[in-house]
């Protein structure tokens, strides 16, 4: 090894450190889903995971790692395996179908109604005038 | 801060040929390729080839890498940053690309593979990683030189993939190409402090650039694609957004001019915008390339050994804060 530009690096001594094993299955402990506030009031909202052995830590980590640079207000960590989801290959369950407009505000045509209702009422006072005309004149 | 410079898996860097193809569904397939044509995003549990799972997980994988041992260099120069303004940004820049990492290991994760086998598998030199960490940083104008071209280099190649199909690495590069306008901004501002300082700082800073340009730059973006079927199956699957020619077009086009406006020269008298628009360059030495990718570069050894040294000697902290029953999982997102 050609000799380190960094004193730091030197001073370890890399030729002589102990040879590495590799890491074992969950030598970085286990994730946590992380949920970001950026402002009071607003939602909390999925911004990443962080590995962590338990939630004090995965606040610790989320907080250097999502909050340093967005304005933070809050943040919530919750383990990854205390999750419970749907597939995404089942979203066929959420469509919306026109049918459905009954509970759409839209569904309910108030207005229309009431304009019908309005021009019935012209409609008949205009007859009801004429009818009186035509018995004036008889 | 990424290039592209070893996403194709050429034989010439495995030494042996790709994986034989699984035969998949054509059914599922079809449906699979309509939605990515639709330009929709593929997440976690969707049904996806054999062969996009790999390609997109070595792909995010190979980036997370990057990030970690890119922060390795420009580490080496926390200690001597010329002003303390400059030792902040740098200090920030540093823990910015290590948070990148880990970003990226969390959006690989979800494709199965843990963060213990990623991390090995950097350690034992199986996985890559971008080229250019494999040559030394050896001034300050050389952090100045990286800051500014290596990560206007990333960001041409982040854009692009940020508009890939593969949901978790998508929103993962949102925020990553947020911190990497910083990242460009300063460097940038360290570039030109020291090109219009005193004749020694720009002949600093001229020397840096010319070792920097040659090869490891034009390096970058990796060779020319040859337009392979394989090319074509993963910008169908918008794994691969643009052809390595093209970004190195982009980025040509963005960045020579500023580098020529401060009165500098690139050490290639071949580099000229012909009538068509296209810029003509000297070809680097490819051979070169292979061969440092390969493990044979002025700082592969020292950059995979203080990796190493890292994580052994972190092991004793990680065990002290183990705690029973910690059970890992492939992350939902």
């Amino acid at each position: 090894m050609t000799t380190s530009l960094d004193p730091r690096i030197r001073r370890a001594d890399l030729e002589h450190a102990p040879a590495s094993g590799g890491l074992m299955q969950n030598e970085h402990w286990e994730p946590f889903a992380v949920f970001h506030q950026d402002k009071r009031g607003a939602a909390h909202e999925f911004v990443g995971i962080v590995h962590a052995p338990d939630p004090e830590l995965a606040l610790a980590f989320a907080k250097e790692q999502f909050g340093r640079r967005k304005k933070t207000v809050n943040l919530w960590v919750v383990r990854s395996t205390d999750i419970f989801t749907f597939q995404h290959e089942d979203d066929d369950m959420f469509s919306t179908i026109p049918d459905k407009n009954y509970r759409e505000a839209s569904g309910y045509p108030v207005r229309k109604r009431i304009n019908k209702y309005l021009d019935d009422l012209k409609t008949l006072a205009k007859s009801k005038y004429l009818d009186h005309m035509e018995e004036e004149s008889g | 801060m990424y290039g592209n410079a070893s996403i194709e898996e050429d034989p010439k860097i495995n030494g042996k040929a790709s994986k034989p193809e699984v035969q998949e569904d054509p059914v599922k397939l079809a449906e699979f390729e309509a939605r990515i044509a639709r330009g929709e995003k593929i997440e976690p549990d969707d049904w996806m080839p054999a062969e996009y799972r790999r390609q997109v997980l070595r792909m995010i994988e190979q980036h997370a890498h990057s990030e970690i041992i890119g922060a390795l260099p420009e580490g080496t120069w926390i200690t001597r940053a010329p002003t303390l303004k400059r030792k902040l940004a740098l200090i920030a820049k540093v823990q910015d690309e290590v948070g990148h990492g880990h970003l990226l290991y969390s959006a690989a994760e979800t494709l199965g593979k843990s963060r213990e086998a990623m991390i090995n598998d950097l350690i034992s030199g199986k996985s890559k990683y971008s080229n250019i960490f494999n040559y030394p940083a050896k001034t300050w104008a050389d952090i100045a030189v990286i800051g500014f071209l290596v990560d206007a280099g990333a960001i041409v190649n982040q854009l692009a993939n940020a508009k890939g199909s593969y949901g978790p690495y998508c929103r993962a590069l949102e925020r990553i190409c947020y911190e990497e306008s910083f990242h460009l901004k300063q460097g940038y501002d360290a570039f030109v402090a020291l090109a219009v300082g005193t004749p020694m700082q720009r002949a600093m800073v001229q020397d840096a650039l010319n070792r920097w340009w040659f090869p490891p730059m034009m390096h970058f973006f990796g060779p020319p694609d040859t337009i392979s079927v394989h090319t074509e199956k993963l910008m169908r699957w918008k794994v691969k957004m643009m052809s390595n020619e093209e970004m190195r077009q982009d980025f040509l086009e963005q960045y020579v001019p500023k580098i020529w406006e401060l009165g500098l020269t690139l050490p290639d008298p071949a580099l000229k915008k012909n009538a068509e628009g296209k810029w003509e360059y000297t070809q680097p030495d490819w051979d070169e390339f292979f061969r440092v990718i390969n493990g044979d570069g002025p700082c592969n050894k020292e950059r995979l050994a203080v990796r190493r040294y890292a994580e052994e000697n972190g092991r004793w902290v990680r065990e002290a804060m183990m705690k029973p029953g910690v059970k890992t999982m492939v992350p939902y997102a």
